[in-house]
Formats: C-alpha cells, sequence, structure tokens
C-alpha cells in the first residue's frame, strides 16, 4: 500500500516539475513581458526598473527556481489584464468550477447506476437493447453541442432557464457558493446536465458490464437457490460488489468532467476557472495560463493517486502488479 | 501448410478466393449479423461520399464568394414559410445554403480528423515500436513521456496545444497556421494510446521464434521492427485508430467551437456551431439546429462501428462460441 503511494506520489512530483519547466518556459522566453505589462510608451526607467522587480537579468535557472518557489506557494504574478495577482483570481474562480463538476457527477451517478442496473437485470428486453444503443448516442454527443440545443429549449424557446451566468451566490468564508439561491440552483441545471450526459452513457455501459458479471457468480446462483426475494438479491448482493469499481471510475470521471468544465463554461459563460483560462488565451495572458497548467497538473495528479489508491483498497490484487511495476 | 482445406476438398472446382475468405470471416460475418453496425457503417458512409463529392451536390461554394447571393440570405429551411428552393435547410446570413455548408463542413473536420488520427498512430506506432523492441533506457524515457500526458484527460491536452500555440501567433499566421496546428494539438494529445498498445504488442511477439529466426538471419533492428513486428500488430492498432476518428471530429469540433481550431473562414462542423451560436436568440435556429445534429450523427455513426469493433475483436467474449 504505502509503496504505491510513494511510487504514485514520485509520478506525480515528475509530471508537476515537467510542467512546471513548460510553464516557465512560457512566461519567460515567450513575448516580452515588460512590455506586457506595461505597454510599449513606457520610459526605458520604467521598464529597467520592472525588469529588475521580475528579475529578467538573472540566470534563467535562479528565474527558474524563483518561478517555482512561487508556484508552491500560490504566487504566480500579475495578470496582465486583470493587473491582479493570479492566486487570487485563480482562487474566486475554484468554487464556480468545482460546484459544477461535483454537481454533474452526483447528476451523471445518479441517472447512469439505476440505468445500468435496469439494463443489466432485464438484458434480454427491448429496453435494455435501446439503452445499449442509447448509451452510443450518448458519448457521441459532444458537451457543448448538449449545452447550446438545452440553451435552445429552455432558455430560448421555454424561456424557463437562465442561459448564462452563476445566478446569485452566497458566500461562505472564501467559498463562494450557488447552491443555496433558487436562482443559483436554476443556473446550475443545463451546464451541470450538459456535462452529465456522456458520463451518464459510459456509467451506465459500466454498471450493467460489472452487474452483468456479479450476476453469475456462485454466491447470487446461492442467494436464488435460497429463495431470497429477486430484488433484494439484485440490489444488496449485485448492487453492492458492482458500486467498487463504480468509486474508482468516479475519481476518473471527475477528472474528465474538470476537463470539460472548460467547455461547458464557454458555453454558459460560468464564471469558474476555465472561462478564465479561455480569456487568458485570448488576451495572451501568460501568467495565469502558466498557473492554469500548474494547477491542472496538480489537480490531476491528485486525482491519479486517489484512483490508484482506491484501486488497490478495491481489488487486492492489483497491489503485487502496481509493486511489480507493469501497469 | 499440410492440412487440406475442407471446402477445397468438397468443392474441387474452386478454392475460395481472397475475397470469398474475407466475407466468411468471423469478422465479417459477426458484421453482416450485427444491425447496428451495419446502419452505422452505412451512414458514415453516406456522410463521407457526400463530404467527397460536396462541389458536385453543393448550391453555394462557400469558398466562392461569386457563387453567394446576399438576396438570399437568412432564408429559412423549404418546409417554412418563407423557405425558397433549392436551398433544402436555409441559408445564413451572407446567403450560403446551409447544407452546401454543412458538407464543405464535414469535408474539412473529417480531413482534420483522418490526419489527426494519422499522426497519432504514426507517431505512437512508431515510438511504441522503438519502446518495445529496444526496451530499457529507451523504453523508460518514451513510456514515462506516455504517463505523462496520461496524467491529463486527452481534450484537455488538445486544448492546452492547440490554445496555447493560437495565442503566441499573430492573427495572420493564426489562420494560416490554424490547420496544422488543430492535426498536431489533436494527433500529439492521442499517441500514448497508441504507443502503451503496440508496446505491450511487440513485448509479445518480440520473443517468438519468428523474431528470433529474422535476428539469426543477420536483419537489423529496423527492419525487423517494419517487416516483422509491425504487420502483426497492425490489427489492434485499426481498432484504436477507427474509434479514434470519433474522438477527432469531436476534438475539432470542439476546438474550432471554443474558437481554437479553424478560423471562422474556414467551414468545418465546429466552426458553423460557433457561427450559430451566436444567432442563438435570432430565431434563425436552422443555422445552430443542422449542423449540431450533423456533427451528432457523423460521430453516432463512427461510435456504431466501432463499438460493434470493440466487442468483434475482444478475445474474452469469443470464448466458447
Amino acid at each position: 500500500m504505502l509503496s504505491i503511494l510513494v511510487q504514485r506520489s514520485l509520478h506525480a512530483v515528475l509530471v508537476i516539475l515537467v510542467v512546471s519547466v513548460l510553464a516557465f518556459l512560457l512566461t519567460s522566453l515567450v513575448g516580452d513581458p515588460v512590455a506586457s505589462i506595461l505597454g510599449i510608451q513606457a520610459t526605458p526607467e520604467d521598464r529597467a526598473i520592472l525588469a529588475e522587480r521580475l528579475r529578467l537579468d538573472e540566470p534563467w535557472i535562479v528565474r527558474y527556481l524563483s518561478f517555482l518557489g512561487g508556484a508552491i506557494q500560490g504566487e504566480f504574478g500579475i495578470s496582465y489584464s486583470a493587473q491582479r495577482p493570479v492566486g487570487d483570481l485563480l482562487l474566486e474562480r475554484i468554487p464556480a468550477t468545482m460546484e459544477l463538476a461535483f454537481s454533474a457527477l452526483i447528476l451523471s451517478l445518479a441517472i447512469g447506476i439505476p440505468l445500468g442496473v435496469f439494463a443489466a437485470v432485464y438484458r434480454d428486453s427491448w429496453v435494455s437493447s435501446a439503452l445499449m444503443v442509447g448509451s452510443i448516442v450518448g458519448v457521441s454527443l459532444p458537451t457543448f453541442v448538449v449545452g447550446i440545443l438545452l440553451i435552445f429549449l429552455f432558455s430560448v424557446h421555454l424561456g424557463w432557464l437562465p442561459s448564462f451566468g452563476r445566478g446569485e451566490t452566497v458566500d461562505i468564508g472564501w467559498w463562494s457558493t450557488g447552491l443555496l439561491t433558487w436562482s443559483g440552483l436554476k443556473a446550475l441545471i443545463m451546464p451541470a446536465l450538459s456535462l452529465a450526459i456522456s458520463q451518464v452513457a459510459l456509467i451506465a455501459r459500466l454498471v450493467r458490464a460489472e452487474m452483468l458479471e456479479v450476476l453469475q457468480t456462485d454466491y447470487v446462483r446461492f442467494a436464488r437457490a435460497r429463495g431470497l426475494a429477486p430484488r433484494k438479491i439484485n440490489l444488496s448482493h449485485a448492487l453492492r460488489n458492482t458500486l467498487i469499481p463504480i468509486i474508482t471510475v468516479s475519481g476518473i470521471q471527475l477528472g474528465f468532467l474538470v476537463a470539460f468544465a472548460i467547455v461547458a463554461e464557454a458555453v454558459f459563460q460560468w464564471p469558474g476557472l476555465g472561462l478564465l483560462f479561455l480569456q487568458a488565451l485570448g488576451n495572451t495572458d501568460l501568467p495565469v495560463i502558466a498557473a492554469f497548467l500548474m494547477l491542472a497538473a496538480f489537480f490531476f495528479s491528485a486525482i491519479n493517486i486517489i484512483v490508484d489508491m482506491l484501486y488497490a483498497v478495491a481489488d487486492p490484487r492489483l497491489r503485487v502488479k502496481v509493486a511489480l511495476g507493469s501497469t | 501448410m499440410s492440412t487440406v482445406d475442407p471446402t477445397v476438398a468438397t468443392n474441387p472446382r474452386r478454392a475460395p478466393g481472397r475475397w470469398q475468405r474475407f466475407w466468411r470471416s468471423r469478422l465479417v460475418r459477426s458484421f453482416r449479423r450485427s444491425k447496428t453496425a451495419l446502419i452505422g457503417a452505412v451512414i458514415f458512409l453516406l456522410l463521407t461520399l457526400s463530404a467527397l463529392f460536396a462541389p458536385l451536390i453543393a448550391v453555394t461554394d462557400p469558398y466562392d464568394l461569386a457563387t453567394l447571393d446576399l438576396f438570399n440570405s437568412h432564408l429559412p429551411p423549404i418546409w417554412e414559410e418563407y423557405g425558397t428552393a433549392p436551398f433544402l435547410l436555409g441559408t445564413d446570413s451572407q446567403g450560403g445554403d446551409m447544407l452546401s455548408l454543412m458538407l464543405y463542413g464535414m469535408r474539412s473536420s473529417l480531413t482534420v480528423a483522418f490526419l489527426a488520427v494519422a499522426t497519432s498512430s504514426i507517431l505512437g506506432t512508431a515510438l511504441g515500436l522503438i519502446a518495445g523492441y529496444f526496451g530499457r533506457r529507451v523504453d523508460g524515457v518514451i513510456m514515462r513521456i506516455a504517463d505523462i500526458q496520461f496524467t491529463f484527460p486527452a481534450i484537455l491536452l488538445a486544448l492546452l496545444i492547440g490554445g496555447i500555440s493560437q495565442s503566441l501567433l499573430s492573427n495572420s499566421a493564426r489562420a494560416e497556421l490554424a490547420m496544422p496546428i488543430v492535426v498536431l494539438a489533436l494527433g500529439l494529445s492521442h499517441w500514448p494510446h497508441f504507443a502503451r498498445l503496440v508496446r505491450g504488442a511487440v513485448l509479445v511477439e518480440k520473443n517468438k521464434d519468428y523474431v528470433a529466426a529474422a535476428k539469426l538471419a543477420g536483419r537489423g533492428p529496423w527492419t525487423i521492427m517494419r517487416r516483422q513486428l509491425l504487420p502483426n500488430v497492425l490489427n489492434p492498432i485499426f481498432v484504436l485508430a477507427t474509434l479514434d476518428i470519433a474522438f477527432a471530429v469531436m476534438g475539432e469540433a470542439t476546438l474550432s467551437f471554443l474558437g481554437f481550431g479553424l478560423p471562422p473562414t474556414e467551414p468545418s462542423l465546429g466552426t458553423l456551431i460557433r457561427t450559430g451560436y451566436n444567432y442563438l436568440y435570432s430565431g434563425e435556429w436552422w443555422l445552430i439546429v443542422f449542423p449540431a445534429l450533423w456533427l451528432v450523427l457523423l460521430v453516432v455513426s463512427i461510435n456504431l462501428v466501432g463499438d460493434w469493433l470493440r466487442d468483434a475483436l475482444n478475445p474474452k467474449l469469443h470464448q466458447g462460441s
């Protein structure tokens, strides 16, 4: 167990270091940071002062180390376009993205698991095969297409739901949540749904496949032989064993949801990290882009470690495999 | 070679030809049985052909402004009031026929997708062969890079590569280099999938006798990789490439929609949806609904085939059949 943790952590450190080098190259070698901050009309004195403050005259290895040191403390310099510390900008945006991704995850599990169970239990009915074809359509729906079609239906045609923004938010400490107001919840429905759709399809397929396997096992047969009610067998014997892989897959799903949240945020103008990143790309706001890269490296490394640990906890056979170094 | 083919023995007139053997193979039989795969393949074939022959079918040509007439702009589909022939699905703000735009759009979408999959499969296969064959240090370095990429979802990598390189370019260079950038962004984000697959297959194959024989015959490592190993790992590569086309089509559309793919002057399914998105509240619903549904239809058709292919080539499912 410990060896997996150590091995995965070393991998995470490597990932973060590689990304930090790329992010550093981006901020320091591309373009002219002094001109980006001061504009072209700055006097040579101003430029010299800023160059010294940014430590542009020092060797790159020193600058890289100070970049890395700053990154570890959450300091990425000043955003070119917002003229505010990048760390603060990111921190403000984290709650919006996390609430969106987690809502989508819960939504996809809440819809996907029952569908998968149903498709496994009634595997010979037409509903089950319709669900399987439906799941192929589900994974074929790009997030932004679902988002646009939802806006088209529920905002433009029916006028039920807002097409952009987060609604009213309530601050709890530094975390601003939209989950406590009616308008916030209404604004959350469509972005979360557009993110969840393709994941619903994946979860349903996975649950069905796992469930079909578990239903073949001896102890489910014994439970049937003992005359237990099919409902009880399906739900408490079979589903419970199916849930272990689902929990670990949820971790991977969360990673995908955060990645696709960028797209959903663009469609719904959801003020999260993704929208900030896209705006930074549009303005070539390099400190924000670099900070986003670092945050992504950290976040996805953490998710991978958690997923691998969950796998190891759930399936003891994997502990040996991972320890031997084969993946 | 010493066993006699039973079909030859019972039918002395002629041995089954290559085509017949292909038609009777397990793969093709399972394909003919699978209704969904058949439907998917037919739809995909029709769509690809219509994209290929777009210049013959299209009413207006988005690359030739002379075919556009502003008098025909903002027309609804033909079954609505004011709908006009020959603009079946309506027209855009320039007087371009929607159906023609979508055909040309699908052309660029499919071109980008095929080029992207070619990039990722060739790069991944080459690196996978090298990693698997040489092992040790080389293997360690290549697969470590792949592992680092695997940390991130592929779509995020594509967005990072495409977005950052576009954001660093000047406006004029951006339009010119848009196509290669999208292809590279999608290709570079997916090569580890091929590399991992090929490396695994090579590790199994390279200890077999025919590879040892080739080594004894004095063949060099590059020749062995190309002539002995590559032909034996082609099948799974082909499956992955098919599935990957769906990813690449969606990826191109997503990047273009976000403004980091093809420029608006180059119609693709993604840029059309991006344009239509601006008309969401104008009541001109055909500008957005048709390209969106067209994109979904294209991806669904590929996934229907890919889904069957995955099952058909999965050895686990054939036990006892």
